[in-house]
Parts: structure tokens; C-alpha cells; sequence
């Protein structure tokens, strides 16, 4: 390992360090916060200042690989010009905004009139997407999981949909819907989230051992 | 009174999974142990191996954790799976690409890449290849899509922090006709994935890539350690419903 990577792999040990002994030993008595309390929430306040340099960097990123898409005239090229126009004009009036009101309103409409509606139209897409997979499941995985599967999703779905001059449908609505999403699939989804917090703790000891290297240097 | 009794419980549990995980390590680095097998990262074996074989692409999705969040941990598993991938394909005609929704996982995974690139035999890296594709749940998975299609993928694993939107990268996947392995540590994403992922991951899983990818012996220590401390869980909570019932009926 170079001296880089020793000293990125120092750096990042002694302040994961530091940010869990604050977790565990940085409360006091009556809600204060002790000596490492107090650093715990400076490194973070640091580093959520890195996260928002990091956003720029990102999309400078973002920018590179849609420029070079364009260059090139790969597939798809057109929407790049799209995206880095786009880009362009909301930076401009992101940057205007604090000094002409104007460009803050547009800075906003933009936001309500465009990004919003699109996502919501890939919501609803994803309705459709979500129900030709179903029936697609049926084909690719044929076992005793995804009959389970389905038949609970079906009947959490028809249990819970108000039906037109109907409303609730009796019995499945008010007693086998609440037993199946209270009993079985509350037992299930705390144990794989009890395996997702064992999984957390574990990933995060390597990294603080620095066995985990993303930050620079090879794993292991 | 409670925050430092707290304190000491997590700084106990904390402690007890770090020794162990060191001690498994050192012990199993001459020997590897044997998992169950998990077909999925069979398959995964597979698909790199065609993907070296046609020179195609690996394309690996981080989601959208932010490192800052505890979500981060996925993606972190994620991004030790993208450098053993990398080292994986090194023999391949094209580097892999990830893409990811948050900036400084975009980072984090150039930086993973360029390592993988300077071990491989070309040694090429191209700074592009690791991506920020969108900002938000759905322009994330929106710029994902076009990757999976266009850029001669044949093999996706989407491993990190995503929502319910992963499903539209999976479909696109499937669109392309590529081989999808697919893990979060979100519960609606799971049950997404779960119909419409081609090999998907459930609960854990996620978090034992690295071992079954042999990424070291500390991963396979690991996963030994989750194993251990779900049984102390498992006998804890038996406890406790003991305990309770016991208390209920008057005996304690």
C-alpha cells in the first residue's frame, strides 16, 4: 500500500473511530452532549460539507459523460443535449435565485412543472412494470415462494383497495388482511431487518478495520 | 443513567463482533469455509465469465444510499463487490461501468475502478465509467437505463440502497435481455426485486457478496460473525417471550 493509501486508511479508521465512540459515549445526563458528543456532531456537520462539494463533482460527472456521448454521436445523444441544456438552465437561474426573485419563482416552476410530473409518470409506470413482472414471475421462478408470493400480494391488495359500492370486502378486509400483514409478514420483515442491522454492523467493522478500502487502495 | 448503560450494551456487542471477526480471519486464512450455496452468485460466476468471454460490459448499480446515512451500507457492500468484479473482468476487452444516486458513492466507486484498472493487464481507466446518473429516486433510476441499453451490457448487478424504481432497472434489464442479480436493504425494493429481478438477493444476503465472491478471509469471517450473533438474537428473544410468559402467569 503507498503512503497514500496509509494515510487515507489512517485518517478514515481514527474518524469512524472517533464518530462511534461519539454515538456510544456522547450523551449526558439532562440531553447534553459530551466532550466526544460535541466532536462526533463537528465531523459530521464536516462531512455533510464534503457530501454537498461531492454533488458538484458529481455532476460535473454527469456533464462529462453526456458531453462525450454527444461528441461521439452515440445513441441517445439527443436526449444528452436535452439533459446538458437542462442542466445549464437550472444551474444558471439555482445560482440567480438568491438575487432576482423572478429567478426563483421559475427556479421553482420548473421543479413543479417538469421533474415532478415526470416522476409521477414513472410512478405510474411503474404500476404497469410491477404487474407484467408478477406474471412474468410465474414463468421464470415456478415454486412454492412465488405461488405464496402472489397469492399474499393479491389478497393485501384486494383487502386493502376501497371497492366501488362495496367498500371494504367482509372478512378478508377486516380480519385475513390485518392477520397476514400483522402476523407473518411483520415476523418476516423484522427478521431480514435484523439480518440487513447484523450486515450494517459487520460491513461497517471492516471498513473500520480497514480491511474495506473505497476510499482508495485494494480490499482485503 | 440509561444513554451510558446504552452506551456500554452497543460498545459491548461492538466489541465482542470485532474480536471475532478478527480472530475468525486470522484463522481462516489458509482455510476457506463452506456456505450454503446461494445460486444467485453461481449464476453471477456465469454471467462474468460470458461477460470476458463476448467482451461485453459489467454494469454494477450502487442505488441511491447516501454515505453519510446508515444506508450507506449496502453500497459499501456494493462497492467492494464492483472491485472484486473489476478484478474479475480485468481480461476483458471493456472495463465495467457503475452508476449510482448519490455523488459521493460516484466517487467512491471511480475511485474503486481506477484501483481494479491499475491491477488489470491494460490498465485503462476511463473516469466516466463510474457515474452519478441521477439526484432524486426516479432521475436516478432513469439515467441508470439508458446504460443497461446502450452500452453493450450483458450482465447487471444492482446491488446498494434502492426504492420501489429499482423495478424500472430490472425491466430494463430484462428489455436488453442481460443477466440481473439484485440486492437492498430496503423491504419494498426486496419484494420488488423479488418479481421482477432475475436472481434476487433477500435480507442478508446483500451483505455476503464479498464471501461468496472471494473477497478475503475477513468477509467469510464476517459472515460467520452475523451468523453468531443472529443465534444470540434468536436465544434472546426466546428469553424475553419466556420471561414474559413466566411473569404473566405468576411464577416470576
Amino acid at each position: 500500500m503507498k503512503f497514500k493509501g496509509v494515510f487515507s486508511t489512517v485518517i478514515a479508521i481514527a474518524f469512524g473511530l472517533l464518530v462511534l465512540a461519539g454515538y456510544l459515549f456522547g450523551g449526558m445526563p439532562g440531553g447534553k452532549l459530551s466532550l466526544l458528543g460535541e466532536l462526533q456532531l463537528f465531523i459530521l456537520n464536516v462531512a455533510v460539507l464534503l457530501a454537498a462539494f461531492a454533488v458538484l463533482i458529481g455532476i460535473s460527472n454527469l456533464l462529462i459523460v453526456h458531453t462525450n456521448k454527444l461528441r461521439r454521436k452515440q445513441k441517445g445523444a439527443g436526449y444528452s443535449a436535452i439533459l446538458i441544456i437542462a442542466l445549464g438552465v437550472t444551474f444558471l437561474l439555482g445560482l440567480l435565485s438568491p438575487f432576482i426573485p423572478a429567478a426563483k419563482s421559475l427556479f421553482s416552476d420548473v421543479f413543479l412543472s417538469v421533474q415532478l410530473p415526470i416522476e409521477t409518470s414513472l410512478m405510474a409506470l411503474l404500476v404497469v412494470t410491477l404487474t407484467y413482472a408478477s406474471i412474468r414471475l410465474l414463468r421464470r421462478r415456478l415454486n412454492l415462494l412465488s405461488v405464496i408470493f402472489l397469492i399474499t400480494a393479491f389478497l393485501i391488495l384486494v383487502g386493502t383497495a376501497p371497492w366501488p359500492f362495496l367498500g371494504d370486502v367482509p372478512i378478508l378486509s377486516d380480519i385475513i388482511r390485518p392477520i397476514i400483514a400483522q402476523v407473518p409478514a411483520a415476523a418476516g420483515a423484522r427478521g431480514i431487518l435484523l439480518g440487513v442491522a447484523l450486515g450494517t454492523l459487520t460491513t461497517g467493522l471492516r471498513i473500520l478495520f480497514g480491511s474495506d478500502r473505497p476510499y482508495g487502495g485494494k480490499n482485503g | 443513567m440509561t444513554d451510558v448503560l446504552l452506551g456500554l450494551v452497543g460498545f459491548g456487542i461492538i466489541f465482542l463482533s470485532a474480536a471475532l471477526m478478527g480472530g475468525l480471519a486470522v484463522l481462516r486464512r489458509k482455510s476457506s469455509p463452506a456456505f450454503r450455496e446461494i445460486p444467485a452468485f453461481t449464476h453471477l460466476r456465469k454471467a462474468i465469465g460470458r461477460v470476458v468471454e463476448d467482451g461485453t460490459r459489467l454494469h454494477v448499480s450502487l442505488g441511491r444510499g447516501a454515505l453519510i446515512t446508515p444506508q450507506s451500507a449496502s453500497a459499501l457492500a456494493g462497492l467492494t463487490l464492483l472491485g472484486r468484479l473489476a478484478e474479475l473482468t480485468s481480461a476483458g476487452d471493456q472495463p465495467p461501468i457503475a452508476t449510482s444516486g448519490d455523488a459521493a458513492m460516484a466517487i467512491l466507486s471511480q475511485d474503486t475502478l481506477h484501483t481494479a484498472s491499475q491491477a488489470s493487464a491494460q490498465g485503462t481507466y476511463d473516469p466516466a465509467a463510474g457515474r452519478l446518473t441521477g439526484l432524486t429516486p426516479f432521475s436516478y433510476a432513469a439515467g441508470a437505463m439508458p446504460a443497461i441499453r446502450d452500452e453493450n451490457i450483458s450482465a447487471n448487478v444492482l446491488m446498494g440502497n434502492f426504492g420501489v424504481e429499482v423495478a424500472l432497472l430490472a425491466e430494463a434489464a430484462e428489455r436488453a435481455n442481460t443477466f440481473t442479480l439484485a440486492g437492498s436493504d430496503n423491504l419494498a425494493a426486496q419484494a420488488v426485486l423479488y418479481a421482477s429481478a432475475q436472481e434476487p438477493l433477500i435480507g442478508e444476503e446483500v451483505y455476503a457478496a464479498g464471501a461468496y465472491m472471494d473477497a478475503g478471509p475477513i468477509h467469510s469471517a464476517s459472515l460467520t460473525v452475523q451468523d453468531i450473533l443472529r443465534w444470540l438474537i434468536i436465544a434472546a428473544i426466546l428469553a424475553g417471550a419466556l420471561f414474559q410468559l413466566l411473569k404473566s402467569v405468576g411464577i416470576l
